[in-house]
């Protein structure tokens, strides 16, 4: 019994202290899971935001995108026009749930319309599957002009490697998320996303449409996918089992409440740091790999004790 | 005529009393220190413009909101909050402003969840609908039966409310509340958004509970005329206050409650 | 004058209850059972059963749990995937762990696993509900995908990491593993799967089931009339999973007769919960309805193209079962958001009236 309280609160810290190498390394896969984590949920944020609707798909979406590019660049499409052409696929990938799926759907219960985006998710999938066939496959990073080295660092005495990829992933996340911000607060159709997001009918009623708006969202969900995508594409391969991670955009949503960008940035963060830093030292104890099921777990005790999410607003019942 | 009936209002049993209750939001004061009594057998009403804090008054009452301060005492038993559950099974049952019904229950569904707190067999026979169960079932089919006669409903009995007009949905909802058997019955404007005709059905349900089952009711309203014919007592409210208090011929001379539903500078 | 209820007057309460209170409903389902029973494992041959009729049975049954948690008690689950392995492990250990208890004893109690387990799993549901609800439940699904993979205790140490179901008999004939015949295992599974739905449907006609539908429409209201709110949520997250746990012991011992991690993964639990959509929520005939088009569809799909000569190969039709499926998913929470029980109560309601439109 000594033995065990010492294995799991003892020993795990006493590693970290000794080789702080080790632990800088496990935060910095942390801080890049998290930072792709937290991609995902943003475009679960800016969908949610705007229509109510928790677009299950969002995972589904990153694949789909990354897979395009893939595809397009395989049969010798130039890299730039190739992720021209993705953003139009994304773009008609928004005009068509918004004519398809949520237009018709419109005044729904928010269940109906989570499971008509588990619906979408299927349809994706096999379409993906169809059109660019199930193996995985590998992003081009050269051609998309990605750095592909890593630097190392000496530090405390031991080596950090970090990729340079990385860095750059977290570039593009950053510039990302200060591009929405000012999308959202500085311009016109800023406003009027803001104002859907509030309420549906008052918007409507000054004149706002609904449809654009829900075609502008979808659409910078869809953008925000296809950079996802490819960061996390060059990182790994590309291939559907991504979608099952993206599942992991969930916990995070829930950590950092489904309306909140800063939200989905610091969840996002939480959840790769703690999961990464739960796998290499705690995981071991059990036979590893809970890093499986530990985001979940996270997210269901922080839940218990504040349901509203780190940025959300407190959730008052009213009668 | 109940022996209560007979005697004036102010001098029956007490059934609930509110002493100095103040609720507030964050900085906002809902209730700001009031204080009011429902006597057995009465029909009390609860009357004030919007935002005066008549609902969450209810609210307070059936244990929804809980008050920094005050204390409610419901048959002799003081208590600073109530509890859902606990003023459920203390024979306190509500109507809401805007119907909560089961909506995709039938109404008699939705009458028979009212008789929940009566229904006491367990699991075990429930799997198999047999034995205490089934008969169980049955006792209380008949007494919501009579429920639904009472307040004329056979028709829509096996309708799901969600698909019911907003007159028969307000009633359904008070056969829910009449099939908890309750001794407070706390009605949140039961006649809002009702025609004429509507008005008259509601209004003689009401004073036919109260007649016939010697229900206690606290009910909130905007129409002043429905509040005047129905109600034994008025306590008015305004901003959170109490404002005035008596039987409706004494509310309606009171200079203070002329000039809030006029509209006097504050 | 086929389907009418006029003239057929109720004179006592009790009647009006009965599950089938109109005379040709109580004829029909007679009839179906009567061809279930008897024609069934008459005319079928193997290949039917044991790829249609049986997996579709076992599938309803897990969907009927599910649907008593998300269609009647309204809490959204994405774990059921994961209590059916309860119930397969559980059934697995308790087989070979008192092998001479009878295995049909095994697969209703390996039930009261999956119902403890949904019980700790549903606690959460306290706190919160909707969407936060169902990532409550995804972490039970992953959590219990990993302890199926990683303890070894409850696969017995086997090399291949997968359960292998030992031979049980009933009355000195083989029910389980490869020696069964099909059409025995067949009567079993359904004999199983009648009697849980008609527990089901007693138990939502009666206080229980109406206390988890006041939960769905609104819980505030339910809670003011008196309904506990945490122990009606449990008593549908346990009743659900004990569904769910007897559905996946049968799937192992009655059909696949092996079994792994994948077996129970969250694609399952996405599979059920289309069944349940597409069937209906908060409609027991739903739940074989959707499992029984859910199902048979992609058999369907790789038939068609071989009735017309031409062979399509298995993945292809994999990915376009996906995009049927996940379209039909679309188009049905379009047009009837109740799923196909609904379709046929409004078929049913046509009927009563015909000739008249109204």
């Amino acid at each position: 019994m000594g033995g065990l309280l010492y294995n799991v609160f003892i020993d795990p810290f006493m590693q970290m202290g000794s080789a702080p190498d080790l632990l800088l390394q496990v935060l910095w896969e942390g801080f890049v899971s998290g930072t792709l984590y937290a991609l995902i949920a943003l475009g679960f944020v800016l969908i949610f935001k705007a229509s109510g609707v928790f677009n299950f798909a969002q995972g589904i979406m990153v694949v789909f995108g990354a897979l395009s590019l893939v595809g397009l660049i395989a049969l010798g499409v130039p890299a730039i026009l190739a992720i021209v052409m993705c953003i139009g696929i994304m773009a008609a990938l928004a005009y068509s749930v918004e004519k398809l799926v949520l237009r018709p759907l419109v005044n729904q219960e928010p269940i109906i319309l989570f499971m008509a985006t588990i619906g979408l998710n299927f349809f994706l999938i096999g379409l993906g599957e169809l059109v660019f066939g199930g193996e995985p496959k590998v992003m081009p990073t050269e051609q998309l002009g990605l750095p592909t080295g890593s630097w190392d660092f000496d530090v405390l005495g031991g080596l950090v490697i970090i990729q340079q990829l990385d860095v750059a992933a977290a570039a593009v996340a950053c510039t990302l998320v200060a591009g929405l911000a000012i999308f959202f607060n500085k311009t016109r159709i800023g406003r009027a996303l803001r104002a859907v997001a509030d309420d549906h009918q008052a918007a409507l009623s000054v004149g706002i449409s609904l449809n654009q708006i829900w075609r502008i969202v979808w659409f910078s969900a869809g953008i925000v996918a296809l950079a996802t995508g490819i960061m996390w594409g060059a990182r790994s391969d590309v291939s559907f089992a991504l979608s099952i991670v993206a599942l992991k955009a969930l916990p995070v949503l829930i950590l950092g409440g489904f309306t909140s960008i800063p939200g989905a940035i610091v969840g996002g963060l939480i959840i790769g740091f703690g999961e990464k830093i739960a796998e290499f030292y705690w995981g071991p104890l059990v036979g590893g790999s809970i890093e499986s099921w530990f985001p979940y777990f996270l997210a269901l005790i922080f839940l218990l004790f504040r349901p509203q999410g780190l940025f959300g607003e407190k959730i008052i019942d009213r009668v | 005529m109940s022996a209560a009936e007979q005697l004036a209002p102010a001098s029956r049993e007490l059934l609930l009393n509110i002493e100095n209750v103040s609720l507030s939001f964050g900085g906002v004061k809902a209730i700001r220190d009031v204080s009011f009594d429902v006597r057995k057998g009465e029909i009390r009403a609860i009357i004030g413009p919007n935002g005066a804090g008549k609902t969450s008054m209810l609210n307070v009452i059936n244990g929804f909101y809980h008050p920094q301060e005050g204390t409610i005492t419901y048959r002799g038993e003081s208590r600073r909050d109530m509890r859902p559950h606990i003023a459920a099974t203390q024979g306190i049952a509500r109507t809401f402003q805007n119907v909560a019904l089961f909506r995709g229950m039938t109404t008699l569904d939705n009458i028979m969840t009212g008789r929940t707190l009566k229904m006491k067999t367990g699991l075990f026979w429930h799997l198999f609908r047999w034995g205490p169960a089934e008969t169980e079932e049955l006792e209380h089919r008949e007494q919501v039966e009579r429920i639904i006669d009472f307040l004329e409903i056979q028709a829509i009995r096996k309708t799901p409310v969600g698909r019911l007009p907003y007159g028969l949905q307000k009633r359904v909802e008070l056969g829910r509340a009449l099939a908890m058997e309750p001794e407070l019955l706390l009605l949140d404007e039961p006649m809002a958004g009702m025609n004429l005709e509507e008005k008259e059905d509601m209004s003689r349900f009401i004073l036919d509970v109260s007649s016939q089952f010697g229900t206690t009711i606290a009910l909130i309203e905007h129409d002043m005329g429905v509040v005047m014919d129905l109600s034994d007592r008025v306590v008015v409210l305004d901003y959170g206050q109490k404002i005035a208090d008596g039987t409706p011929d004494e509310v309606k001379s009171n200079q203070d409650v002329i000039d809030a539903y006029l509209g006097v500078a504050h | 004058m086929l389907y009418r209820e006029a003239g057929q007057f109720k004179t006592t309460y009790r009647a009006d209850q009965a599950v089938f209170p109109i005379r040709q409903d109580f004829i029909g389902i007679i009839a179906i059972l009567a061809v279930l029973f008897v024609v069934v494992p008459l005319t079928f041959n193997d290949f039917w059963l044991k790829s249609i009729m049986i997996p579709t049975l076992i599938f309803a049954l897990a969907a009927i749990g599910l649907n008593l948690l998300t269609g009647y008690a309204g809490q959204l689950s994405l774990g059921t995937g994961g209590f059916m392995g309860v119930g397969a492990y559980a059934c697995y250990k308790l087989a070979t762990i008192f092998p001479d208890v009878n295995i049909l004893i095994h697969i209703f109690l390996s039930g009261f696993f999956a119902a403890g387990v949904g019980f700790i799993f549903g606690l959460p549901s306290l706190r919160i509900k909707g969407f936060y609800l169902a990532v409550a439940t995804l972490a039970s699904q992953f959590f219990l995908e990993w302890a199926f993979g990683r303890i070894a205790w409850l696969y017995n140490y086997n090399d291949s990491g997968a359960i292998e179901v030992p031979t049980r008999t009933l009355f000195g004939v083989p029910i389980t593993s490869a020696t069964a015949a099909p059409v025995t295992q067949y009567l079993i599974v359904l004999a199983i799967v009648v009697l849980l739905t008609w527990v089901a449907s007693n138990l939502v006609r009666g206080r229980f089931g109406r206390a988890w539908m006041a939960v769905r429409d609104m819980d505030i209201a339910a809670e003011l009339i008196g309904i506990r709110l945490l122990p009606t949520k449990l008593m549908a997250f346990a009743i659900s999973s004990y569904y769910a746990g007897v559905a996946g012991a049968l799937m192992v011992f009655m059909w696949l007769g092996a079994a792994e991690v994948e077996s129970f993964d969250i694609n399952v639990s996405f599979q059920l919960l289309f069944m349940v959509i597409i069937g209906g929520l908060g409609s027991l005939l739903g739940c074989f309805l959707g499992a029984a088009f859910i199902w048979n569809l992609p058999i369907f799909l790789r038939a068609v193209p071989e009735m017309f000569g031409t062979h399509v190969n298995a993945a292809t039709v994999e990915h376009i079962q996906f995009m049927i499926v996940g379209g039909l998913i679309v188009f049905f929470l379009i047009v009837e958001p109740n799923g196909l029980a609904r379709m046929w109560a409004v078929a049913k309601e046509k009927l009563r009236r015909w000739p008249f439109p109204y």
